[in-house]
C-alpha cells in the first residue's frame, strides 16, 4: 500500500496547473454559477477545455477522449477544484455522451457526439416526472410509434437548466403494457421541435434552474432511438452507475474547506478571528476529518475499480459527499452572523436595487445553503442511497 | 403547576389564528413581500385593532395588559403565517425597552403611538465587527453641549426600512467591547445625518445599512441610565429570544403538518412514501424536536421575570434548543417534500428560510451553548 504519486504523475499536474493558470476565462473569474450571466458564462470553461482536447476525460480516447489513467483523471479533477475553474454540466459530456458512444449508432455518434464535445449542442436530462421522482421507473411519458415517428405525449419536471437546452434526452414509455422496467425507452429530441415548452421553477434560494417541460404531441424521428425499443432502462441505469469520479465531489469541497477557513480568519469575534473560537474550530476540524476519510474512501474506490471491481461504494461516495457540502454551507451561513440576512437578487428578479450588504464572501451564502439542500434530494436521494446499500452491501 | 391558558389567552390566540388563516394566506404574504414596501400597512392596523399592538402595554397606557405569556400566544400565531410586519422590534423590543426604562415623557408620547399603529420601532444593534457582543460597540454617542453626537453603523437593521424611530445601541463610554460605557437611544430616522440603504433579506424580510453622520441627539433621547445600558439591552434581547422561540414553535408545527400530510398522500413505488419506516422515524423525531421546542419555550416565557442569571439562562438555553430543533425541522421537511421542497412555490421552503434566520438572530446555537455554559 502506498499513495506516492510517480514523478511522472507530479509533471502532469504541473502541466495543468500551468495550463488551468494561463487559461482560465476572465469573463467568469469570481463568478459564481448563479451570478452567470447567460449560456456563453455556462460554456466559457467548456469551450477551453475543448480546444485544449481535454473537455472529456473519462471518454475513450477514440471518441474525443484523453487517454489518461485513472490518477491523471483524479489529478485532473482536483487541480480544476482547487483553482476553482466552473464546473464543466454533466448532461452532454458526463451523461448523454457516454450513453451514445457506448450503445448509439455510428450515425447517431457522428451526429451528436462533436457537438457536445465543443458544446455546441447543449443538453438537458428528462428522467423525472410530476409522479416519478425516486420511483423513476413508474414514468408515463409516452411515445407512441406512427411510420418512422414517435408521438410524445407527457411533462418532464425539475430539468436543469432546459431553458438553454437544444436537446433533451427522455426515458420514455413505449409499451405500457409490459412491467415498468420492460416498457422504457431512451429518446433523443430536439428542444425545438413542435410541441415542446419550458415552463420555469424557481427554487427556494429565487434562482431559475430547474424546469417543467411539457411534450405535447412532439413528433420525433425514429432514428432519434437509442439502442432498442423498451431497452432503456439499461441505458438508464448504465448512465446513473457511469460517472463515479467526482461524484463525491471531495476537492471541491476541499476547496470550499479552504475558502471557509479563509473567512473565518476575517470574520471577528470580540476583536479576534472567529477562527480562533475553540466552538467553530472544532467544527471544521470535524468537517475535514470527515472530508479525508471520504478522500480515501474514494480513492479505495477508484483502486478497487482499476482492478475491475465495483460496487454500491457509489453509494458511500454520494450520501458522505453531499454531507459535507451541505455542512460547508451551513458553516459558512454561520460564520458570516447577521450578514447571512441579506438577499442577493439573480438577473431575473429585475430588481432595480441590487444593493447587497456585507463581505463579499457573505453575498448569497444564506441562498447557497438553501440551494445545496437539493444534493441529497436529486440523483438519487440519501434515503434511496441508504437502501441501495441495506439491499446490495448488506443483504437486508 | 398549571400549563393551561385562561379564558382572555384562549381568545386572544383565536383572534390572531383568525387573522392568519384569513388575512395572511400565504399567497397573501406572496403579495405583500414582494410589495414595493414589502409590508402591508393594512395589516398592522388591523393588529391595531385587534389590541395586539397594546398587548404587553398597560391598561393605563391604552393596552391589554398583557405579560410574556400574551407575547408568546401572538408570536407563535405569527409563526404559524411568518408574518413579516415588524411586531417584534415594534411591540416587543422598543416596547421592552419604553416599558422597563422609558421615562414618563418617553412613554406618554411613543406608547399610545405605537398602540394605535402611528409608529413602527427598529432595534439597531448589530454591528460588522460585533457578530454576538451586545456590547461591542463601535457606533459612538459623544456628550455635546446638553445631549449627544452620534456616528456610526449599524448592520442588518431588520424593519428599519419601515420604520419611523430607531432604538439604537451606542457607546457613551469605555473601550469598545467594555460592558460599563453602553448607552440606548431612541434615533428618529428622519433627523439630519441618519442614512439608510435598504435590500430585502432571504427570510421576505426588509432590512437597512444604518449610518450616523453627526446626528445630534438630545439629551431626552436616552432610553435608561447613561453608561449603563447593558442589563436593559440584555433584559430586552432575552424577552425577544422568548418572543422568537415562540415564532419558531409556530413555523415547525406548520412543517410538520404539512410534511406529515405530504407523506400521506405523495406516492413512489406504489405506496404513500409515509409507509416507509426511515420516514416514519425521521418525522417522529421532528415531531420530538417540535414537543421539546414547546417546552423550552413556555419555560423561557415563565422565567423572563426571574433573577438575572436565570433569565439569562433561560433565554440562551430556549435559543439553543430552537436553533437545533429549527434546523432539524426545517431540513427535513424540505428533504421529505422531494423537489417540491426546494421550490419558491411551496410554502416549506419559506418557512425553513426563516427558521434559520431566526437561529441567526441574537445569536446562534453555538454562541447561547457558550453563554449558558458561563452562567451555569
Ligand atoms: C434542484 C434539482 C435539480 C434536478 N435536476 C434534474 C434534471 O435535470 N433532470 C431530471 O430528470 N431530474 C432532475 N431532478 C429530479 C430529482 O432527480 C428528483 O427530485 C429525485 O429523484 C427525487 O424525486 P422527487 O422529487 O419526486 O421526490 P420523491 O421521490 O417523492 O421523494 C420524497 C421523499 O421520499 C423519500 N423516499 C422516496 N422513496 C423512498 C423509499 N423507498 N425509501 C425511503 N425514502 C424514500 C425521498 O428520499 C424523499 O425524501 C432535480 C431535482 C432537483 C431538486
Amino acid at each position: 500500500m502506498n499513495i506516492d504519486y510517480t514523478p511522472a504523475d507530479e509533471a502532469f499536474r504541473q502541466q495543468v496547473k500551468a495550463f488551468i493558470a494561463e487559461n482560465y476565462p476572465q469573463s467568469v473569474r469570481g463568478k459564481s454559477r448563479n451570478e452567470y450571466g447567460g449560456k456563453e458564462d455556462f460554456l466559457a470553461w467548456h469551450k477551453v477545455l475543448h480546444k485544449q482536447g481535454w473537455i472529456a476525460p473519462s471518454w475513450p480516447e477514440q471518441y474525443g477522449g484523453t487517454g489518461w489513467t485513472a490518477t491523471q483523471k483524479y489529478i485532473f479533477g482536483e487541480e480544476c477544484a482547487l483553482a476553482d475553474t466552473p464546473m464543466v454540466l454533466p448532461f452532454g459530456i458526463a451523461m448523454v455522451g457516454p450513453v451514445i458512444y457506448t450503445f448509439a449508432t455510428e450515425e447517431q455518434k457522428k451526429e451528436h457526439l462533436p457537438k457536445i464535445l465543443s458544446g455546441e449542442r447543449w443538453w438537458c436530462q428528462g428522467y423525472s416526472e410530476p409522479g416519478s421522482g425516486s420511483d423513476l421507473a413508474s414514468l408515463k411519458t409516452s411515445a407512441v410509434r406512427d411510420g418512422d415517428h414517435y408521438i410524445v405525449n407527457g411533462q418532464k419536471t425539475w430539468t436543469t437548466l432546459a431553458q438553454y437546452a437544444d436537446w433533451i434526452f427522455c426515458l420514455v414509455r413505449t409499451d405500457p403494457k409490459a412491467k415498468q422496467q420492460e416498457g422504457i425507452s431512451f429518446l433523443l429530441i430536439d428542444m425545438k421541435s413542435p410541441g415542446v415548452s419550458v415552463r420555469p421553477i424557481i427554487t427556494m434560494d429565487g434562482a431559475h434552474e430547474v424546469n417543467e417541460v411539457f411534450l405535447d404531441n412532439v413528433k420525433v424521428p425514429v432514428k432519434n432511438l437509442i439502442g432498442k425499443e423498451n431497452e432503456g432502462w439499461t441505458y438508464a441505469k448504465f448512465l446513473l452507475g457511469h460517472e463515479r469520479a467526482g461524484i463525491a465531489g471531495v476537492a471541491r469541497s476541499k476547496r470550499g474547506v479552504e475558502r471557509l477557513k479563509k473567512l473565518a480568519a476575517a470574520e471577528q469575534d470580540g476583536g479576534k478571528p472567529l477562527l480562533d473560537d475553540p466552538m467553530f474550530s472544532r467544527n471544521i476540524a470535524e468537517l475535514q476529518i470527515d472530508l479525508l476519510s471520504l478522500e480515501f474512501t474514494e480513492l479505495r474506490t477508484l483502486a478497487n475499480e482499476s482492478k475491475g471491481g465495483h460496487g454500491p461504494e457509489a453509494s458511500i461516495l454520494k450520501i458522505k459527499g453531499t454531507d459535507i457540502q451541505q455542512r460547508l454551507t451551513e458553516l459558512t451561513l454561520e460564520a458570516i452572523a447577521y450578514y447571512g440576512n441579506p438577499y442577493r437578487p439573480f438577473a431575473h428578479d429585475k430588481m432595480t436595487n441590487e444593493y447587497v450588504p456585507g463581505p463579499d464572501y457573505s453575498h448569497g451564502a444564506a441562498q447557497n445553503y438553501f440551494l445545496t439542500r437539493r444534493t441529497t434530494i436529486y440523483g438519487g436521494s440519501s434515503e434511496i442511497q441508504r437502501n441501495i446499500i441495506a439491499k446490495m452491501v448488506l443483504g437486508l | 403547576m398549571d400549563f393551561s391558558f385562561t379564558e382572555e389567552q384562549t381568545l386572544l390566540r383565536n383572534s390572531v389564528q383568525k387573522f392568519v388563516q384569513n388575512d395572511y394566506t400565504f399567497d397573501n404574504r406572496r403579495a405583500i413581500v414582494k410589495s414595493d414596501t414589502g409590508w402591508s400597512h393594512k395589516n398592522w392596523m388591523k393588529f391595531a385593532e385587534l389590541g395586539l399592538l397594546g398587548a404587553p402595554f398597560t391598561e393605563d397606557q391604552g393596552g391589554l395588559g398583557g405579560g410574556p405569556i400574551e407575547t408568546m400566544i401572538i408570536m407563535e400565531e405569527f409563526g404559524r403565517g411568518i408574518v413579516v410586519e415588524p411586531y417584534l422590534g415594534t411591540v416587543v423590543l422598543a416596547g421592552g425597552f419604553l416599558r422597563h426604562a422609558g421615562s414618563k415623557a418617553q412613554q406618554e408620547k411613543f406608547i399610545p403611538e405605537i398602540v394605535e399603529g402611528k409608529r413602527v420601532f427598529a432595534f439597531a444593534f448589530a454591528e460588522p465587527q460585533g457578530r454576538y457582543n451586545l456590547a461591542d460597540l463601535a457606533v459612538t454617542a459623544k456628550k455635546s453641549g446638553a445631549g449627544y453626537t452620534l456616528n456610526g453603523h449599524k448592520a442588518v437593521v431588520i424593519g428599519a426600512p419601515w420604520a419611523d424611530h430607531l432604538i439604537v445601541t451606542a457607546r457613551t463610554a469605555g473601550g469598545q467591547r467594555d460592558e460599563k460605557g453602553v448607552s440606548v437611544f431612541i434615533v428618529d430616522k428622519k433627523a439630519k445625518g441618519v442614512s439608510c440603504r435598504d435590500y430585502p433579506t432571504v427570510d421576505g424580510l426588509r432590512a437597512s445599512e444604518v449610518t450616523f453622520e453627526n446626528v445630534a441627539l438630545g439629551a431626552d433621547a436616552v432610553i435608561g441610565t447613561v453608561d449603563n445600558g447593558l442589563p436593559l439591552v440584555e433584559r430586552v434581547v432575552d424577552e425577544g429570544i422568548a418572543a422568537l422561540s415562540a415564532e419558531a414553535i409556530g413555523g415547525m408545527k406548520v412543517l410538520n403538518d404539512a410534511t406529515v400530510e405530504y407523506c400521506k398522500t405523495r406516492k413512489q413505488f406504489g405506496v404513500p412514501i409515509g409507509k416507509f419506516q426511515v420516514l416514519q422515524h425521521r418525522m417522529v423525531d421532528m415531531f420530538m424536536n417540535y414537543e421539546q421546542s414547546v417546552s423550552i419555550t413556555y419555560m423561557v416565557t415563565l422565567k423572563l421575570g426571574e433573577s438575572e442569571t436565570e433569565r439569562k439562562k433561560a433565554a440562551s438555553a430556549a435559543k439553543v434548543q430552537i436553533g437545533k430543533a429549527g434546523r432539524f425541522v426545517g431540513q427535513n421537511a424540505v428533504q421529505l417534500h422531494g423537489g417540491m421542497g426546494m421550490t419558491d412555490e411551496l410554502n416549506v421552503g419559506h418557512y425553513f428560510k426563516r427558521l434559520t434566520m431566526i437561529d441567526t438572530m441574537f445569536g446562534n446555537v453555538d454562541h447561547h451553548l457558550k453563554r449558558y455554559a458561563s452562567l451555569d
